[in-house]
């Protein structure tokens, strides 16, 4: 498992370790066609920053490589808010005294006809807060099989599942998992997550190997670039990835960056502010560390920053996304987990991409290679 | 230059053509033409096999050009000959680029699954052109399963790092009874007519062309370089001078004179 890996990278050691490379390193990992966990530091550390222009040179050659002059598309659809976690920064956690909704599948049903119309999206996600009473597996189980008549990819975010459940919900058509593991800090992962399953680290960072156990086609993974220092946090993703691509080597990755705003309102003031330029050498980074790893970025990011990106590096993104359950149709106007940043709609996004030069690709998968 | 027979059709141009990778489906389709292909692959994935107007298949057909449907995504045997069945259905078509590689990530070919998928479908009347590894020995089981072609790679798909299999591929052509035609990793023209002069049947190209600065062009470009191999190796290329030719200063055989 791979909490037992990531115990061989304390987390202040491997923080020094990155601070510390140089430009020679830098220089070193960009000569090579291959690179290593070092290397990868080396990419991300502070000492690359100037070496910018030559990493998205890069980024860029090995996505057209591999990924051509496409962008896979997906679109998010929230089942839930109903949540039993108590994260500090997000605004489903238990304590906060709002309405909670679980969609019926009748409404489930209206949403995918109504995202249906906005562009012809065939990969959806579907998310959920962690309420194993009220949306559990059987939950999910039935919202893939209803989701089987609309989408030929169905991908789902969820609260880790023993590898039983994730094995069952592929035989009900479930292509894909994401799961944040939000930090790798072990320590200070418990002051995020008090109460509920969430607060259990092994559970969680074990869940990746459970899923590629059960055969699951996709794993995504992320951290939440806010929590913790994010070069630590992104390298021990790094190794993550490693680690899962030498275990499970039938899985197909994707990773995510996902970073925190600063806070309006009152809420979680992130500990950590991404600016855009790290984020794109992070993106570039991680392209020349793996050449095969899809990138994925969300709505969370701003319109001109996305239609850069989507030529240097960036692989999947999604659009005209509604962030809180029955958002499409049913409920319009409740909570949303996070702020939208691109607000365009879906046609617009797809043209921006077009305009950049990339295919948006809305299928690209069939449930009859499940 | 010969015309190639494969799967009893014939094919005037030897160079053909993937799908992926492409900016537009209007940059492909005016790739595809000016290719002059007579055939292009396409990942059944990609396409919604309930809806014969699908924008891309829509793109991929045009008169004189044959559909060859690939199984890219699936892990092995029993999916790829399930997928295959489906794609019959959906296309119409019994040609089939079977390709299995359970690793997505460099995409390599199962060479255990390949042959048993293969052995399976041609029993079950499938055109099979399999992708799989320089492997001469695969190469021959696969023609013994009933394989109407093998397509070995040059190169890991992608890369565009040319004929890094030559040596086997060389092997290959020269045992094959089925035509040889060189798939993934041809990343210029220079490459693939080096393939058609070592005597390949034709070549299949994608990336190489879907993410050039002008896909058309290098289509053409292809097109012409796979005709020139092709010539050449029908006009008999000349062999190197190398060192074994030259004459040395105190023979060997000198001793036979006598």
């Amino acid at each position: 498992m791979f909490s037992e890996e990531l115990e061989k990278y304390p987390w202040k050691e491997t923080t020094e370790r990155i601070m510390s490379k140089t430009e020679a390193d830098v220089l070193r990992a960009l000569s090579k066609d291959h690179c290593d966990l070092d290397d990868f530091m080396a990419l991300i550390s502070p000492a690359a920053s100037k070496y910018i222009e030559q990493m998205a040179q890069l980024s860029r050659r090995y996505t057209l490589e591999r990924f051509g002059k496409t962008i896979s598309m997906f679109v998010p659809l929230y089942l839930t808010n109903s949540c039993m976690n108590g994260c500090v920064y997000c605004g489903f956690h238990s304590e906060n005294p709002m309405k909670r909704t679980i969609l019926t599948y009748d409404e489930m049903v209206n949403e995918f006809k109504a995202i249906k119309k906005l562009a012809p999206f065939e990969n959806i996600l579907m998310v959920t807060g962690e309420n194993p009473a009220k949306a559990g597996v059987p939950y999910l189980a039935k919202s893939l099989d209803l989701a089987k008549e609309y989408f030929s990819s169905l991908k789902l975010e969820v609260m880790p599942l023993k590898m039983e459940e994730y094995r069952e919900l592929t035989e009900h058509g479930l292509t894909g998992v994401i799961c944040f593991q939000e930090t790798y800090n072990r320590e200070r992962y418990k002051i995020y997550h008090p109460r509920g399953m969430k607060s259990n680290f092994e559970w969680r960072v074990n869940a990746f190997d459970r899923m590629g156990e059960a055969g699951v086609h996709t794993i995504g993974m992320g951290v939440l670039i806010g929590l913790e220092d994010w070069r630590t946090d992104c390298t021990m993703m790094a190794l993550h990835l490693r680690y899962l691509q030498k275990h499970y080597w039938k899985c197909k990755y994707s990773v995510n960056f996902p970073r925190m705003r600063r806070a309006e309102n009152g809420g979680f003031e992130p500990n950590v502010i991404m600016s855009d330029r790290e984020l794109a050498q992070l993106t570039f980074a991680m392209r020349i560390f793996d050449h095969d790893v899809d990138i994925s970025y969300s709505t969370r990011e701003l319109p001109a920053f996305r239609d850069n990106m989507c030529t240097l590096g960036v692989t999947t993104m999604s659009a005209g996304s509604k962030t809180e359950p029955g958002g499409y149709f049913s409920y319009p106007q409740t909570l949303e987990q996070f702020h939208v940043s691109d607000e365009r709609s879906a046609a617009e996004v797809d043209a921006a991409i077009r305009a950049a030069g990339r295919e948006p690709v809305y299928k690209d998968w069939d449930l009859i290679l499940q | 230059m010969e015309n190639l027979i494969l799967g009893g059709v014939e094919f005037s141009s030897r160079l053909f053509l993937g799908t992926g990778k492409f900016s537009c489906n209007e940059v492909m389709r005016k790739a595809i033409i000016a290719s002059g292909t007579n055939m292009v692959t396409l990942a059944m994935k990609r396409v919604d096999l309930n809806n014969s107007d699908d924008e891309m298949l829509h793109h991929v057909m045009a008169d004189g050009i044959r559909l060859l449907p690939n199984t890219s995504g699936v892990r092995n045997a029993d999916e790829a000959v399930f997928a295959a069945q489906m794609s019959r259905e959906a296309f119409g078509t019994n040609w089939l680029k079977l390709e299995i590689h359970p690793d997505p990530r460099y995409l390599l070919p199962d060479s255990v699954e390949t042959l048993k998928a293969t052995e399976k479908l041609a029993k079950m009347g499938f055109i099979v052109l399999p992708y799989c590894q320089a492997d001469p020995v695969l190469c021959r089981q696969l023609e013994e399963a009933g394989a109407a072609a093998v397509m070995p790679l040059a190169a890991p798909i992608g890369t565009n790092r040319g004929l890094q299999t030559k040596d086997f591929i060389r092997i290959i052509i020269e045992q094959a009874g089925v035509p040889v035609v060189v798939d993934a990793g041809l990343g210029a023209p220079s490459h693939a007519a080096e393939a058609m002069e070592m005597g390949a049947s034709a070549c299949l190209v994608n990336t190489a062309i879907a993410v050039a600065e002008n896909p058309v062009a290098m289509a053409e470009a292809f097109a012409m370089a796979v005709k020139a191999g092709r010539m050449a190796y029908e006009a008999g290329v000349a062999a190197p001078v190398t060192s074994g030719n030259a004459v040395a200063s105190s023979p060997l055989t000198s001793f036979l004179n006598d």
